[in-house]
């Protein structure tokens, strides 16, 4: 059992939280299952929203939740290693206690804008991960949306996370496709070789579906690109972003793009909106 | 109204620190700022700014507000933020009383920061007025006047030569006045007058100083537009990146959270940050701002649109303490003529 000491508590002291499982996905990605000492998921949240993880007396960092809100029994986070907490995280072991605050941000629109659409996701690399969150809650939920395509690209085969997922579960599911890419041809691989934006365009999807886009920087703004030149208008498409963050709740000042924070207003924006703001992102 | 005649005030501020910490701007080596005050220091209520600005009362410059420990594998978190014990802060300018207001927007917002709250709820503000304003001060230009303190402010105060005045503004304020019944004096129709002649004087003042046509309405309310302007190039050449602007600054409230200790035992503490350092939004995959000028423009930026655009109010109170101290001359007062196409 945990203590019992916290007090009325401000929103930046942590829960304590268990890793129950760890799955790794790639050289440097794994999958932590996270739950209430207690048992079960330390918090709701909604799809596209992001927790701050904390690992003393390393510090914090801030991840977006890869797991379905559908799932109560717990959390996953899929990290790749990056830097001090990530790499801390990947040293530890099943049982270890880790602490947890959230949920922060605003969420993917899964209950108005996203009902009845036909859905693309595209993810580059670790991006997948926020998307899976949505994938999978749509899964859940599966009459109330149109079809889904999903675009999927790593650096390599290795470099493809959640691929129970991507290989086996999503292909089998009605009106799904999943359609991956890896960067550079390598022995064995059968797919599709090529970088996500062109992919976008060989493709020839429909252009009347939303679009939900996460990846790297440059895959987020060449994808975007890509996806205006096969007919997307702004207004149809979502990305989530990414930047430094210390309190999560738009106090300590630095994730903003002009007047909006990241943790706050973000991390899901939708790309007209984003193109008001200054580029600095 | 009432009044403290200046040989009340040792008694005045005896009595407060009875039942409060008091706080008074106290000089040390020639600098002035506020601190907790103990009979015999050397207090200094004529001296217009205080070298570092009180902020640091409601959000100090580092602040353990959690302590973490492993027992037998199990992590425990223990809140230890925040402050209960009640406070006075006598002789605040109208300018960082009015701060306080300001950071009241981004801490009072949900979700609420108890610590920030704690500290504020705590603290009862007596403002005194600004006799003779100096030719760093621009707080007119934001819509302080420095001859009323009225923002932020739990008890409004004038200097008129013999006495202060003083004005109970909000529960709080009069509450104390209360406990200093039989130290506070009435006034008289003769105070009155010597109240509005000073006012009058300090308007006179402030009319004359350098910056009083500084105008904000002359700033382009266009985010990207502003965000593209080619003056912050220019204007950011001689910044140094030293931060000392946002140290002194009353409304810059950055702060970064660190880890202290080993995993049996250590603390998690907030501490003062600079929007001016490189390392402020360096991430493992890159830094959004990697050179001067964008950190400079950001810092601009905020006080000016971000701020204005999100709580309607500037991040800036004019208190002039970013003028004295950059180690280049540059200051927000030369942003803002610039911005208006000075």
């Amino acid at each position: 059992m945990s203590c019992n000491c916290q007090k009325n508590v401000d929103s930046l002291i942590p829960q304590v939280a268990v890793i129950d499982s760890i799955r790794k996905e790639t050289a440097d990605v794994a999958t932590f299952r996270i739950i209430t000492p207690a048992g079960g998921k330390s918090f709701d949240f909604l799809p596209g929203q992001c927790a701050m993880i904390s690992i003393p007396p390393i510090g914090e960092a801030i991840f977006s939740i890869t797991s379905s809100p559908t799932e109560q029994r717990f959390l996953e986070f899929s990290i790749k290693k990056c830097g001090s907490v990530t790499e801390c995280l990947h040293s530890m072991e099943i049982g270890s206690e880790v602490g947890i605050r959230g949920p922060y941000g605003n969420h993917f629109p899964v209950n108005d804008v996203l009902r009845g659409r036909d859905l693309l996701f595209i993810a580059g690399g670790i991006g997948l991960a926020p998307l899976r969150s949505v994938i999978n809650y749509i899964m859940d939920n599966r009459r109330d949306y149109g079809t889904v395509d999903i675009i999927y690209g790593a650096r390599s085969p290795e470099d493809l996370v959640h691929q129970e997922d991507i290989m086996n579960f999503w292909p089998k599911q009605i009106n799904t496709k999943v359609h991956l890419t890896v960067d550079r041809a390598v022995d064995g691989w059968s797919g599709h070789v090529g970088f996500v934006p062109s992919y976008i365009k060989e493709l020839g999807l429909a252009n009347n579906k939303v679009a939900l886009v996460c990846g790297p920087p440059i895959m987020i703004k060449l994808g975007l690109q890509a996806l205006e030149q096969v007919g997307f208008k702004r207004e149809q498409i979502y990305t989530t972003l990414e930047l430094k963050m210390k309190c999560g709740v738009g106090k300590c000042g630095r994730c903003n793009i002009g007047d909006k924070y990241v943790c706050k207003d973000g991390p899901v924006f939708r790309c007209d909106e984003l193109q008001q703001l200054p580029d600095e992102y | 109204m009432k009044q403290v005649y200046k040989r009340d005030l040792e008694r005045l501020w005896q009595t407060i620190s009875e039942h409060f910490e008091l706080y008074l701007p106290l000089e040390q080596d020639g600098k002035v700022n506020f601190m907790p005050w103990k009979q015999g220091e050397n207090v200094n209520i004529d001296r217009l700014k205080t070298d570092l600005s009180p902020k640091n009362i409601i959000f100090p410059p580092t602040e353990t507000y959690l302590k973490f420990r492993t027992v037998n594998k199990r992590l425990c978190f223990e809140s230890v933020g925040g402050k209960n014990d009640k406070y006075v802060v006598f002789g605040m300018r109208p300018c960082d009383a009015a701060s306080y207001s300001i950071l009241d927007k981004v801490f009072l917002q949900e979700p609420i920061d108890r610590f920030y709250e704690e500290r504020r709820t705590n603290g009862i503000i007596i403002s005194l007025a600004c006799s003779e304003p100096e030719e760093t001060c621009f707080c007119s230009s934001f819509g302080i006047a420095a001859d009323n303190p009225v923002l932020g402010t739990d008890i409004a105060a004038w200097d008129i030569g013999e006495s202060i005045l003083w004005q109970p503004k909000s529960e709080k304020g009069k509450k104390l006045t209360g406990i200093l019944d039989n130290i506070l004096q009435d006034t008289s129709e003769h105070e009155i007058i010597a109240l509005e002649r000073l006012q009058q004087s300090i308007r006179e003042k402030l009319a004359q100083l350098p910056w009083v046509d500084l105008d904000l309405e002359i700033i382009s309310n266009n985010m990207k537009e502003m965000f593209e302007s080619k003056v912050w190039e220019e204007l950011s050449k001689s910044c140094l990146g030293c931060g000392v602007c946002t140290f002194v600054c009353p409304t810059c409230h950055c702060f970064d959270i660190q880890d202290f200790g080993a995993e049996r035992n250590g603390e998690r503490f907030r501490c003062w940050d600079s929007c001016m350092y490189s390392d402020f939004t360096r991430m493992a995959h890159g830094n959004p701002r990697k050179t001067q000028t964008e950190r400079f423009r950001q810092r601009f930026m905020h006080k000016l649109v971000y701020f204005l655009n999100n709580n309607g109010v500037y991040a800036c109170v004019g208190c002039g303490r970013c003028v004295e101290k950059c180690p280049v001359n540059m200051n927000i007062v030369k942003v803002i003529k610039k911005l208006g196409g000075d």
